[in-house]
């Protein structure tokens, strides 16, 4: 087990900019998920730990080690791909006691190894079968096994439930969890799902065109999301984003915004001492319920889709001709038949406030 | 299933005669042509130019006379000595060498990679006279590249053409063909999936095995088609000719070049056409031992 510290860390790829001053550290034993849109640069930055590709600036460390340069095999890391790389001429057995072997380590002890690995994934019967003869989620969990079969420091993963089907992908993620709380083991975990993400990570970090614009335990991210690429990036549906006009006015801070009721809110001190102009109001789908009339706080709008989902309703307004949608998850039990006209009630305390950059306007005991 | 097609029967019919009739005079008369005169004594002159006699297997029976099979300048000679050749020159110099190029190749940097190619493919493409002329000019005695370098060094110079003659047909070859097994190689590394070799650095695998336990078993199919093509090529190669013409004596007269003295040196057609239906068979051996192996991993999907 050990520590992951980037310091700087910039990647260009000829004129394209990967990654750029990557600052941050994953504690020992923490799982930490590199969440972000493709091309964001978050599989660049987990090759700069495996060592498949050399920072162009900066430092990596390992440990108490400067691993900038080191090759990949004296890391002291195992990773699974996104594709898997099983090798489609070995048995599985073979397959996951490959880092075994070329280790040197005599064929009966590599492979009593394997055995032991793969009961634990619950493949051990499959040992003697090729990769092409088994199920996606057995390649999946024969990759898992040939990360697990070697000792590491810190265990890498490249998106390694993508290519799996949306059960499956929930099995591997109970899964994933499980041996993550068992083994204790350090981690980092690169995927485009925040739900993924959200279900693993200790801590996430949430990467926006080669920089980390937040890093934080998942809860943290999902309460306090501080930027609104974060905050629509994390959560489904994502968080309501409005543009509000904004103005303090007898020491309070009154937003206005078309199909928008808001009472006036006490002034942030953050914007006590600057006009703030333009905010973005955001609100989660979940804490929109429909109003009751004459609520004080509401938004209003034209009933757009109803999206029975079972145990939950999505419910999608537009608050104006065309734009500006509005979706509110709803208990399928609460919500009525609607057509319409559709109002929406919600508590001030569940409102997230942005300012003209898209920063975070952090609250009161924030 | 319906067929489709851009042309009327007919019309496509008037479009491929041309063609058939070149090939049937110049590809399918030839060869029974050859098979015909390989068991008669016709020759280009005198009195069985005009009237040649039909003989059986007389030809045959005189390529493997058992008491002179082995003797330089017979056809058993010629036979050995292209074994040996394709050995050195095909199996150990250009298949050996292009893997470990197209190996090595793998791990240098593209614009290393790149020029490399380019260089490989160069003379690949160059035509056979002049890199026969080149060659020449290269190993002369007098005036010769090699001995003006090993002069320069202050090593002793040497007389190639005549002292080594196999082995400069062997180094001829070996650097006429490497190139098309290395970017045979090279084409079929590229197909791998970049990750599989990434996993094995993660694992910790040297060059050698990544070699040894990825790469060589995943392009094995590949190997196999070269293997086949290249023996069968430089079986039949005759562009030593340029260089050696057989001699000196009949240290380098291969199989090709001992057809061509029989048939258009000596004269003696029908001997000439005997080894050239024997070559014949040996390469139907080759191809249809190639049509084998390729049918047989087809199915298997895993080239």
């Amino acid at each position: 087990m050990a520590s992951v510290k980037f310091e700087n860390v910039t990647k260009r790829f000829g004129g394209f900019t990967a990654t750029e001053g990557l600052d941050f550290e994953v504690g020992d034993g923490e799982f930490v998920c590199l969440l972000g849109p493709s091309g964001c640069g978050k599989t660049t930055t987990l090759r700069m730990m495996a060592g498949l590709e050399t920072p162009s600036e900066g430092k990596v460390w390992i440990g108490e080690r400067d691993v900038t340069r080191v090759h990949p095999k004296d890391r002291g890391i195992s990773m699974v791909f996104q594709d898997y790389a099983l090798y489609p001429h070995m048995a599985l057995a073979d397959n996951i006691a490959y880092p075994l072997k070329v280790r040197g380590q005599p064929r009966p002890e590599r492979h009593a190894e394997a055995q032991r690995v793969a009961d634990v994934l619950q493949i051990g019967h499959l040992l003697d079968r090729m990769p092409a003869q088994i199920s996606g989620g057995q390649q999946q969990r024969t990759s898992l096994a040939r990360a697990l079969v070697t000792p590491s420091d810190v265990y890498l993963f490249d998106e390694p439930l993508s290519n799996l089907d949306a059960k499956l992908r929930l099995d591997a993620r109970g899964f994933l969890n499980h041996l993550q709380r068992d083994m204790g083991i350090t981690a980092v975990y690169v995927t485009h799902d925040q739900a993924e993400a959200m279900a693993l990570a200790t801590r996430i970090a949430v990467m926006d065109r080669g920089r980390i614009v937040q890093y934080a335990p998942p809860l943290e991210i999902y309460r306090r999301p501080a930027t609104t690429f974060v905050a629509n990036f994390v959560g489904n549906p994502p968080m309501n984003l409005i543009e509000a006009e904004a103005r303090i006015e007898g020491g309070q801070l009154h937003l206005q915004a078309p199909g928008l009721h808001l009472a006036p809110l006490p002034v942030p001190a953050a914007l006590a001492t600057r006009a703030p102009g333009r905010l973005t109001l955001g609100v989660r789908p979940e804490h929109l319920a429909l109003a009751a009339p004459g609520a004080a706080n509401r938004i209003e709008g034209r009933l757009f889709a109803n999206e029975n989902m079972g145990p939950e309703t999505l419910v999608t307004v537009t608050r104006t001709e065309g734009e500006a949608r509005l979706t509110a998850r709803i208990f399928t039990d609460e919500a009525p038949r609607l057509s319409g006209a559709v109002a929406f009630g919600f508590e001030a305390r569940h409102l997230h406030l942005f300012d003209a950059e898209g920063l975070r306007v952090p609250g009161d005991g924030e | 299933m319906k067929r489709f097609s851009l042309l009327s029967p007919r019309a496509g019919a008037a479009f491929i005669t041309p063609a058939g009739l070149l090939v049937g005079a110049f590809v399918i008369v030839p060869f029974f042509w050859v098979i015909y005169v390989s068991f008669t004594n016709r020759t280009l002159l005198g009195r069985t130019a005009l009237n040649p006699e039909f003989v059986g297997l007389a030809n045959y029976l005189e390529l493997f006379s058992p008491h002179r099979f082995l003797d330089p300048g017979q056809f058993g000679f010629s036979l050995v000595l292209t074994i040996q050749f394709v050995l050195f020159s095909a199996l150990l110099g250009q298949a050996a060498l292009g893997m470990a190029l197209a190996w090595l190749l793998q791990q240098v940097p593209k614009p290393v990679k790149a020029m490399t190619e380019t260089v490989v493919i160069g003379a690949w493409i160059l035509p056979e006279v002049v890199i026969g002329f080149a060659w020449f000019a290269f190993l002369d005695y007098d005036g010769g590249t090699l001995n003006g370098m090993l002069d320069a060094v202050g090593l002793p110079r040497g007389d190639w053409l005549l002292d080594y003659p196999f082995w400069v047909i062997v180094v001829f070859n070996t650097w006429r063909g490497t190139a098309f097994s290395m970017m045979l190689f090279n084409s079929a590394f590229a197909s791998i999936p970049p990750s599989y070799f990434q996993a094995a650095d993660v694992a910790g695998a040297s060059s050698w095995q990544k070699f040894r336990d990825i790469g060589l078993p995943l392009i094995r199919g590949h190997v196999v088609t070269d293997l086949i093509l290249i023996t069968m090529w430089t079986f039949n190669v005759f562009t030593p000719f340029l260089l050696t013409k057989g001699g000196p004596g009949n240290q380098t007269e291969v199989l090709s070049i001992y057809t061509y003295r029989v048939a258009f040196r000596d004269f003696d057609f029908g001997k000439g056409a005997a080894v050239g239906v024997v070559v014949m068979l040996i390469n139907l051996a080759f191809a249809l031992f190639y049509l084998w192996v390729a049918r047989k991993r087809t199915p298997g999907g895993a080239a």
